[in-house]
């Protein structure tokens, strides 16, 4: 379980993702946490299998959020400094729901991501790319009654990274979602359509669903696009996991 | 039912993006009551992990789960039961929360809900954190019941005093030897279990 003295070439991780695609996908859909080609799970993926257990009841509700958490500001990413972002301005809106097609109503969604260079504004991002005074790149949102969020932000660049030589992330946002169980809580990754990165990104290629990669991808939708503003994606996100059946929330 | 939208790893970059003020301070310092629970997220090779998250929710000391909107707020007064902490350089985090109660009827002793998530985890881990004075409720719980003497040690916290007052840790193990006890809590785990599953039940 030691990680390899040289850095792999991409050739050679292309192989290991084609070998782990030619397996059958996860039963839950999920990426497996031990996914070879991205090197870093190598020593954070458990090796004992999970305990199935049934949820608790703390398990089965969730923490709720609200007004007081998320200002309206927070959701539009290029609003908080002075001046704009530079880079490609964008909408990125959709629904949350349950996998029954509920509408996750009034529930917290946060994202984070590169400015247009492709440069995090954290110490520990070592691309040599320009930061962006007017570019922060956190944001959050509540879903409304009908599960909906939308946010205005720039379109974040690719980036390249260390997993092996000459490896580069397409361009994505992250988000981090949270049902009405704690047990659905999702942290994912939306990506762009069409991005000449996606068959060589170990992230990405560790969905090994053709399917379910196509759901991380965002569509473009003119009807989200605004004239002479910004272009428009739509995504919609869907939660996995057990949910209690809606009740008094008070009769936990 | 609707195909669900895959995991992906929360990624090295999210310190602007997740953690928040006043995150692992569930209560202030000096509130009667108050516990510490402090730990290091290891590897598999035991090193510390420094860029792990970890989120908390939990019943309060009279068993009820909290309600109210507004569950990143400090305000001193309220008590939202969840908290989300990063690991420093040293992969340690600290909370300071009060001691969760069962809710009546509950067949699970009290406990802490956690998730991890780290950079090179694609998808995050569900764990539990039970207290060691618990002793009845504890040998009732049916997950902690059914796992082996040295499976059920990596789910109970350490009594740790602190400078603050009581303590406990609790580390997390993400592999390897002393791996802590990781839960798939799907429904899926209700029906027939994969073969590669234990099920303790
Ligand atoms: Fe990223």
């Amino acid at each position: 379980m030691t990680a390899s003295p040289q850095p792999a070439t991409q050739r050679e991780v292309s192989v290991e993702i084609a070998e782990a695609a030619a397996a059958p996908p996860q039963p839950d859909g999920h990426p497996d946490r031990a996914y070879r080609p991205y090197r870093s799970t190598a020593l954070r993926s458990p090796q004992r299998p999970l305990v199935v257990a049934p949820p608790s009841l703390t398990e089965l509700t969730a923490p709720v959020f609200g007004p007081a958490d998320v200002a309206p500001i927070d959701a539009d990413l290029t609003r908080h400094h002075t001046g704009d972002p530079l880079g490609e301005r964008i909408i990125v809106t959709g629904r949350v729901l349950d996998g029954d097609g509920r509408p996750v109503r009034n529930q917290l969604l946060e994202i984070w991501q590169a400015n247009a260079s492709g440069r995090y504004r954290h110490d520990g991002d070592q691309h040599p790319a320009p930061l962006d005074p007017n570019f922060s790149g956190g944001g959050r949102a509540l879903t409304d009654d009908e599960g909906r969020y939308r946010f205005v932000t720039i379109k974040p660049g690719a980036y390249p990274w260390r997993n092996h030589t000459n490896a580069w992330r397409p361009a994505h946002i992250h988000f981090s979602l949270f049902g009405t169980a704690f047990t659905q809580r999702l942290v994912t990754q939306m990506y762009f359509p069409g991005d000449p990165l996606f068959g060589l990104d170990p992230i990405f290629q560790s969905v090994t669903d053709e399917k379910a990669q196509q759901r991380l991808i965002a569509a473009y939708d003119h009807d989200v696009t605004e004239p002479e503003w910004a272009l428009g994606y739509r995504w919609d996100i869907v939660l996995d996991g057990a949910h209690a059946t809606p009740q008094d929330p008070d009769g936990v | 039912m609707l195909d669900l939208t895959p995991s992906q790893t929360v990624g090295p970059f999210f310190a602007f993006g997740l953690p928040f003020e006043g995150g692992g301070d569930v209560v202030p310092a000096g509130t009667p009551g108050a516990i510490t629970l402090n730990g290091t997220v290891r590897d598999g090779a035991g090193a510390p992990v420094p860029d792990a998250l970890l989120e908390f929710w939990q019943t309060g000391p009279d068993g009820r789960l909290p309600t109210r909107p507004g569950s990143m707020q400090r305000d001193g007064r309220t008590f939202t039961g969840f908290a989300r902490v990063a690991t420093n350089r040293a992969g340690d985090y600290t909370l300071r929360t009060l001691r969760p109660a069962a809710p009546s009827d509950a067949p699970h002793a009290p406990h802490l809900a956690v998730t991890v998530f780290a950079r090179g985890l694609l998808h995050h881990l569900f764990t539990r954190v039970y207290f060691p004075n618990h002793v009845e409720a504890n040998a009732a719980d049916p997950l902690l019941a059914a796992l082996d003497e040295e499976r059920r040690a990596t789910l109970i916290a350490v009594p740790d005093g602190g400078p603050t007052g009581p303590g406990y840790r609790f580390d997390v193990r993400m592999q390897g030897p002393g791996e802590t006890v990781f839960l798939d809590l799907s429904t899926r785990g209700s029906g027939a279990p994969p073969a590669t599953t234990e099920t303790p039940l």
